[in-house]
């Protein structure tokens, strides 16, 4: 394993943030829950929880995402919530006739220690089965415990105990493909399909966050993992969750295995080549089909350009920063490039974070590493590495204002460009986009600084 | 689409048909069909009550209320959340409030976030001394004149003291710092949050200064907060017509307007509900009056400068305040003309705020468009119904809750001319402390909507088609999959100024794009049209 260089200066430690790099974890849940077939996402907190994360995901996604809530009063937060919960629940069923309620905890509800999963007993002792009562998942999602990424593998965990029975072995693929864009959810299904699979992806909020113009009036987004095809998860051929570092006990795929003895594999999302040529190895030994010719095109085009666009990135110092997972599969890809990786920075405290960023690095870049970081830290290290482009979230918008350096947008959250919510980061294709986008951003910037005025570049 | 007016009254029945008993009579009060009997009076709604655990509403919080609102607009004053990460994360800049420091180097923290990020262990062991570090950290970094400290949830629950903390960081720092206790679960949405801040600021900010700046008619602007450049738009007017401002509640602000605020000549109330409470305190301790003003639209921000002018009753104020009307005028009339012939006839529904969803409806008039449909999201009665039924509102629980003030007039700043002044212009028929709210200016047979939520948003969509709908970002994406434009009213969607007059002229703009856009035809596809 490399190390990192020790004569650089430490990062100075700060107890509170400043600029955060991250969200609190019901958001990861809510959205999580959003793409589930009839589910809609409950807080069980205050309003104004409900309300931030609906803004919040909105700005990012631009559709419509409904979260209720119980609505907290003071005499909630006194005597406790359960009240509250029976009749939101009851409000909510009678609107919208959910099939699922996702239910996560605020740190309001987490505070006091209302008891959800003995409500939910109870509400289930109280409603008689010909009641069209919806199915209610409890995850708890405290927001001063981990990040958005915690509360979104909770609650696909949550989902799929929920409906995970002991059965038959069927020919499923369960895919758990973590906190991705809408298209890289339609790039992974269009990979199982390529090599006539068929596969399960939870959650699969292509639709829901991602869905068209309605001729007609739909209570619900329409969309989500089926229902009918969860009830086959507990006999699944195999299992995929797609991760660096998040722990096996807060994996959905792990929990199949463990449960009812799931094949299952652990891998990165496939973001740039060598993950992608991983997964399709994968889906290939899966299937008994050989990479299509289709994929070998792209891949094949995909080289050629990086040898193409060489010249622009070789050595270019980079600072990347972001959700682990992500960040992680950006750091393999980019250092694949030949870029000089400076900083990798990400914002939730990540177990092992530091050991897989060495383990991604490809080429000899020895960046420094910044675990549970927000945004003045990020800054402060820019400012002794001089990276000349980040790659990272809109978050990092007023860091490169400030420093006049071009950032390239990936991941979540993205609402200063248009359509962040669709990128397309994983596949051959993905990582043809990334790389052209990444040298444009770069002919961008130097033709904007440039007294010349290149047309040629 | 229909030219004619639906009939809405019947709708009311639809709107609140899925809900479950209880659920629907609180609703049916919150829902009216608009009447206007002779003696100007409107019929009564319900407003300001706690929405039903379940139903997905456009209300925030408290904390949202206060810190996101009021304080987040001031550039010199570190807002310090005291909570776990998201409280803060989602507050950070997304009103998109606009500011100007004076100078390249004048501070401006809007484009920070601060936060104690909150872990388990706080939550077990109490978060004051995390507190207090992350107190001195930002003023180590940054050392701001002044430090805001915001409660979120758990930090009431837990016990932490935030305004001790703050007191004792004070007298270790030197600088004026202060907590806000606007937990999320206060109020019934972030109309409590208001209330506290204007409370926590008018103990600890306003009537701090000692020099009103230079001028003759010297203004303050409340609740006026910069979305899209407005203020920048009405600054200008005040500078053309000689108005002097003192301060803003707090678009483009400073602390030492705050701080200098008591010594204006007049008040002027912007957003009524969520600054009222400081144009009343202002009054009864320094003695300065305050009417209602309303600058979004030419109409209104004619109406108000001339009221300015009659208050100083100043010639030459008079003269000037005509001449800029005059002069901004001119563009005005000649976008009403090339808008309304595109515009004529549409009509509009406003679902939003504590008073947007009045003062636009001035802008749609101006082009021949019609509110047919309104609603506030967090507003109280007196902002439907106007302030002479403020003492007919029974204060609930929720209310209780909020600390009221008690004022008094100070022995040495109160001071008395003014009352004379303000007494003597009501004598000739001029309104202060007034506000008449948006019921008297609708139509009657317009369907009014308090709280509306996103169930009976869906309902009201389907059953009546608008040609836009104003709201805000939550709402925005889910009306257009309706076919139906719109207008985010709390961001402008992220377009703007639209105050003044000039603003107006942004705002015909821009709705005539949305709602002539030629997208609306290719809805449907060719092949599946005949079907």
């Amino acid at each position: 394993m490399k190390s990192t260089a020790l004569n650089k200066p430490k990062a100075p430690s700060y107890a509170s943030s400043c600029n955060a790099c991250r969200q609190c974890t019901p958001l990861g849940a809510c959205l999580a829950f959003k793409g589930i077939e009839g589910a809609v996402p409950f807080l069980h907190g205050s309003q104004g929880c409900a309300t931030y994360i609906r803004r919040y995901l909105i700005s990012h996604f631009r559709e419509p995402i409904d979260i209720a809530s119980s609505s907290f009063s003071e005499d909630s937060a006194i005597f406790g919530g359960e009240r509250n919960f029976r009749r939101g629940i009851g409000n909510l069923t009678q609107q919208y006739h959910p099939k699922i309620i996702g239910v996560a905890t605020t740190c309001l509800s987490e505070t006091i220690g209302d008891d959800v999963p003995s409500f939910l007993r109870q509400i289930d002792k109280d409603v008689s089965e010909t009641e069209n009562q919806p199915k209610l998942i409890h995850v708890s999602t405290p927001s001063y415990t981990g990040s958005h990424i915690d509360g979104f593998h909770e609650a696909t965990r949550a989902v799929v105990k929920t409906f995970a029975t002991r059965s038959p072995v069927n020919n499923r693929l369960a895919l758990f493909p973590g906190m991705i864009s809408t298209e890289d959810i339609r790039s992974l299904k269009q990979d199982i399909k390529a090599f006539e699979l068929h596969g399960i992806l939870a959650p699969d909020y292509s639709d829901t966050m991602d869905g068209p113009a309605w001729e007609s009036y739909h209570r619900m987004s329409p969309g989500g993992t089926p229902l009918s095809e969860m009830t086959l998860f507990g006999g699944v051929k195999a299992a995929i969750d797609f991760t660096h570092v998040v722990a096996d006990k807060q994996l959905a795929g792990a929990y199949l295995q463990d449960t009812f003895g799931v094949t299952r594999h652990r891998l990165p999302a496939p973001i740039g080549i060598s993950a992608t040529d991983d997964w399709l190895d994968l889906l290939s030994s899966l299937s008994g089909i050989k990479i299509p010719l289709s994929y070998e095109e792209q891949r094949g085009r995909l080289i050629d350009a990086i040898v193409d666009g060489h010249k622009y990135l070789s050595k270019v110092p980079v600072a990347l920063f972001g959700e682990a997972d992500h960040v992680l599969g950006l750091c393999s890809f980019i250092s694949s490039l030949g870029l000089d990786i400076q900083l990798v920075a990400t914002g939730g405290k990540t177990k092992g974070f530091e050991e897989a960023v060495h383990q991604n690095m490809q080429g000899d870049s020895s960046p420094e590493i910044l675990n549970g970081s927000d945004f003045r830290d990020i800054e402060s290290a820019v400012d002794r590495l001089y990276p000349r482009l980040l790659v990272g979230n809109s978050k990092g918008y007023t860091l490169a204002r400030r420093k006049n350096l071009p950032l390239l947008r990936t991941g979540f959250p993205i609402h200063d460009r248009f359509g962040g919510q669709r990128l397309l980061h994983f596949g051959y294709a993905g990582a043809q986009r990334l790389l052209d986008e990444l040298i444009n951003t770069i002919i961008t910037h130097r033709q904007s600084e440039s007294d010349v005025g290149w047309t040629y570049i | 689409m229909s030219n004619e007016t639906p009939s809405l009254e019947d709708l009311k029945e639809e709107l609140i048909a899925a809900y479950p008993k209880k659920v629907a009579k609180k609703r049916a009060v919150q829902i009216v069909t608009n009447d206007i009997t002779e003696d100007g009076s409107v019929p009564e709604i319900k407003a300001n009550t706690r929405t039903a655990p379940g139903i997905i509403t456009q209300r925030g919080c408290c904390y949202a209320g206060c810190k996101g609102v009021v304080l987040g607009p001031t550039r010199d004053i570190v807002n310090l959340v005291h909570g776990p990460i998201g409280c803060s994360f989602y507050a950070w800049l997304t009103r998109r409030n606009q500011t100007l420091p004076p100078t390249p180097e004048s501070e401006n923290f809007i484009n920070y976030m601060f936060s104690t990020d909150m872990q388990d262990n706080e939550i077990i062991f109490g978060g004051e001394k995390k507190l207090a570090e992350a107190i001195r950290e930002v003023y180590e970094n940054f050392h701001p004149r002044a430090i805001g400290v915001f409660s979120t949830c758990p930090v009431g629950l837990i016990g932490d003291d935030v305004h001790t903390v703050s007191r004792q960081m004070s007298e270790e720092l030197g600088i004026n710092i202060f907590g806000f206790s606007c937990e999320g679960y206060k109020g019934v949405s972030q109309s409590a949050g208001h209330h506290i801040a204007n409370n926590q600021l008018f103990k600890h900010v306003i009537g701090r200064g000692t020099e009103a700046p230079e001028g003759k008619f010297r203004v303050n602007l409340l609740g006026e907060y910069n979305i899209g450049g407005d203020a920048f738009v009405l600054e200008d007017i005040f500078e053309r017509c000689g108005i002097t401002l003192c301060s803003t509640f707090s678009g483009n602000s400073s602390i030492d307007q705050f701080e200098r605020s008591h010594l204006a000549d007049l008040n002027l109330v912007m957003c009524h509900r969520s600054i009222n409470y400081i144009a009343e305190m202002i009054e009864l301790k320094y003695g300065t009056p305050w009417f209602k003003v309303n600058f979004i639209g030419p109409d209104g921000s004619a109406k108000a400068l001339r009221k300015i002018a009659e208050y100083f009753d100043d010639d030459e104020l008079r003269a000037n305040v005509e001449r800029v009307i005059a002069e901004e005028m001119i563009a005005v009339t000649e976008a009403r003309k090339r808008f309304t012939p595109r515009l004529q006839g549409k009509k509009a529904m406003l679902f939003v705020g504590g008073s947007r969803a009045h003062h636009y409806q001035d802008l749609f008039t101006q082009v021949g468009m019609e509110t047919i449909s309104a609603g506030y999201e967090f507003a109280h009665r007196d902002d439907y119904e106007g302030r002479d039924v403020l003492h007919s509102i029974k204060v609930d629980a929720d209310s209780r809750n909020i600390e009221e003030l008690t004022i008094t007039a100070d022995p040495e700043e109160y001071r008395p001319e003014y009352t004379d002044l303000k007494k003597a212009r009501e004598e000739a028929g001029m309104e202060f402390s007034d506000y008449k709210g948006m019921m008297p200016e609708m139509k009657k047979g317009s369907l009014i909507i308090d709280d509306i939520s996103e169930h009976e948003t869906e309902i009201l969509l389907n059953k009546v088609k608008p040609d836009i709908f104003c709201a805000g970002i939550k709402e925005k994406y889910g009306v257009q999959k309706f076919g139906i434009p719109c207008k985010q009213l709390h961001s402008y969607d992220y377009g703007g100024p639209y105050a003044g007059f000039s603003g107006a002229v942004n705002f015909f703009e821009d709705i005539d794009r949305m709602v002539n856009a030629s997208v609306w035809k290719h809805l449907k596809a060719p092949w599946a049209k005949g079907a």
